[in-house]
């Protein structure tokens, strides 16, 4: 009796999912021609949901980094943009991949600061540097002080050409991040950091540089909060501090990331479709939405820490092929 | 003159960042849980000393708040927050977090988002002539004074008595703790307790010295937060001597420029990070 078990990535569910995602993708990027621009604009704001989500997951579901000021480089990205379409003059679209390199160019330097601190003073350390930039922001003339700056780079072009160019960058920025975050996850980086997760000290122990990879994932995902930013002062037209460096960006993430299923790239995009829903109904009860928010949140947390994709996958199947996983290939040959 | 001004009027500010912060450090040293939402607790407390003085005095709405302010924390720690801790060091900032937003946002559905101070009549305005130019206020002494004082009692709490002792027994080895008879449980539901009293009074005396409104509770956070790094994790004198290095900073920002004040302390906490990450009074290892 000999089983035979082999070492596999994804199932042949992820053989047919690639044609789907590629239709999707098509179909998304047609979709200006036929739909009126205010929907247009929701899908825009979705997109950059997904976004934020998806970058606070690797950050914290993958990198183990609980955070709490990533608005720091949310913010970086937004007043990267204007700064350079409006003061510099360049291209908007240019500006826009410029912000998120920005963006990363802060934070490697930060996070030799940040890193000092661990766990949950990690948390509020990350906190207290995005209140720095801010404060500093505030300080400088050319960024508009603490009233804020408008993005006037577009105002040459018509409203329907705008915000169909702005809803292509959002689809190309949302493309680029989930591509690029399931392709680190396939790589050693992500295998590195799936074991720094699971368990930190045995990762280190096996050779794993938990330091340099977080580092280099708290670059990453930078880069992609920088992007968001950008896009979030692209459909603003307008970027204010107390707006763009609020706190209430990382609550808005977390409560995504819980509910969707922490530690899995599904995760996210399902709990920041299901929130972009929630708020779209909840918005008019102001303050209880918030309360509604916060409480469901600790219910996750406790009753459900596995979110709603570990619920409905229960760890059998995913729609990205990034986990090894060992399979019986045949039952008791031989016998 | 101006500056030795500066300097006692921050060192009396900074033992105010000790109240606030003394909590925070207390239940990280038990539970090594970061509660996010101290600050907010704070509010919430100098909240229900402006709600309850509207009907009584002042003296009586602080005493009957302070005490619902610990059972507030003790069945939260015990109703909420004692499950999360099997599951991982997430769940409980997670938790906390998601406390600092229903308490924001409750506050500002009951009283809105206009800014209210304690009303402490006389006293507020009281002062102290020491020199021609220097004038200590009896508040800003008072809520010092109340700092020191919190200090030395938690002190003696976890030094001599046997609460204190089983709770330093359950954060030195929650497991060893067990096998002698602690019930941890209920031991990490006392320190919340303690934590959420001593942040309701430097809420209530935050909420005597400034005006405040229900988003004040991060700004609160921060500087206990700062305090806490700049003294050094773990230890009570040092969060104490964090606080006073944070409102001497941030009193001599503010005199060389009134917007710099907050940034000032800010950047002695970079400082501190960069040059001396283990804080200025470190717990000593093996204590």
């Amino acid at each position: 009796m000999t089983k035979l078990y082999a070492v596999t990535r994804g199932s042949k569910l992820n053989k047919v999912l690639p044609v789907i995602f590629t239709a999707l993708i098509l179909a998304l990027a047609l979709l200006p021609k036929f739909l009126a621009i205010p929907y247009q604009v929701k899908f825009v704001q979705a997109f950059i949901l997904i976004i934020l989500a998806t970058m606070w997951n690797l950050l914290a579901g993958f990198g183990g980094l609980v955070s709490i000021g990533q608005q720091a480089f949310i913010g970086i990205g937004a007043y990267s943009l204007v700064y350079l379409a409006d003061v510099q003059g360049l291209n908007p679209f240019l500006a826009l991949a410029l912000a998120a390199a920005v963006s990363g160019i802060f934070a490697f330097p930060l996070s030799f600061l940040v890193f000092r601190l661990s766990g949950g003073y990690f948390a509020i350390g990350t906190w207290v540097i995005a209140e720095i930039i801010k404060l500093f922001v505030v300080q400088v003339k050319t960024l508009g002080g603490g009233s804020g700056i408008s993005l006037a780079a577009f105002s040459g072009m018509g409203r329907e050409t705008r915000i169909a160019a702005i809803y292509w960058s959002a689809l190309a920025a949302i493309f680029l991040t989930l591509l690029s975050t399931i392709l680190l996850m396939r790589s050693k980086l992500g295998l590195a950091l799936t074991a720094i997760r699971d368990d930190q000290t045995a990762a280190g122990v096996l050779g794993v540089n938990v330091l340099r990879n977080r580092r280099t994932v708290f670059v990453l995902v930078s880069i992609g909060f920088g992007l968001a930013g950008g896009l979030i002062a692209m459909s603003n037209l307008r970027v204010q501090p107390d707006d763009i460096f609020s706190v209430n960006y990382s609550a808005i993430m977390i409560f995504m990331v819980v509910i969707g299923g922490l530690g899995t790239i599904e995760g996210p995009i399902f709990g920041a479709i299901l929130y972009y829903f929630l708020q779209d109904r909840l918005k008019d009860y102001g303050t209880w939405y918030l309360i509604i928010l916060g409480l469901l949140g600790i219910a996750i947390v406790s009753l459900a820490p596995e979110g709603l994709w570990g619920w409905i996958s229960r760890n059998k199947f995913s729609l990205f092929a990034t986990k090894y996983r060992i399979s019986q290939t045949s039952k008791e040959k031989g016998a | 003159m101006i500056w030795t001004n500066a300097i006692i009027q921050g060192l009396l500010t900074g033992g105010l960042y000790a109240l606030l912060a003394c909590g925070l450090s207390l239940i990280f040293g038990v539970m090594r849980i970061v509660n996010l939402s101290h600050g907010d607790f704070s509010i919430l407390a100098a909240y229900g000393v402006v709600a309850l003085a509207m009907h009584t005095n002042l003296i009586l709405a602080i005493v009957l708040v302070l005490p619902v302010m610990a059972l507030l924390g003790y069945l939260l720690q015990r109703g909420v927050l004692n499950r999360s801790l099997s599951k991982g060091a997430l769940a409980p900032l997670l938790i906390t977090f998601a406390f600092s937003i229903i308490i924001q946002n409750v506050l500002l559905q009951v009283f809105s988002s206009d800014n209210r101070s304690v009303q402490s009549g006389r006293f507020a305005s009281m002062s102290f002539k020491i020199t021609k130019n220097l004038q200590i206020g009896a508040l800003p002494l008072f809520t010092f004074i109340v700092g020191v004082l919190l200090t030395l009692g938690l002190h003696y709490f976890l030094t001599y008595s046997r609460v204190g002792r089983a709770l330093r027994a359950s954060s030195d080895d929650p497991g060893a703790a067990d096998l002698v008879g602690i019930n941890n449980k209920h031991i990490y539901g006392i320190a919340t307790a303690i934590g959420l009293f001593a942040a309701g009074i430097g809420g209530v005396l935050f909420g005597m010295r400034t005006q405040f409104a229900p988003s004040f509770g991060p700004v609160a956070l921060i500087f206990a937060f700062e305090s806490v790094i700049i003294g050094g994790l773990g230890s009570l004198w040092g969060t104490l001597i964090g606080g006073i290095v944070l409102g001497i900073g941030q009193s001599i920002g503010a005199q060389i420029q009134p917007s710099y004040g907050v940034l000032a302390g800010h950047l002695v906490f970079i400082a501190i990070l960069i040059l001396r990450p283990q804080g200025l009074m470190p717990k000593q290892k093996g204590k």
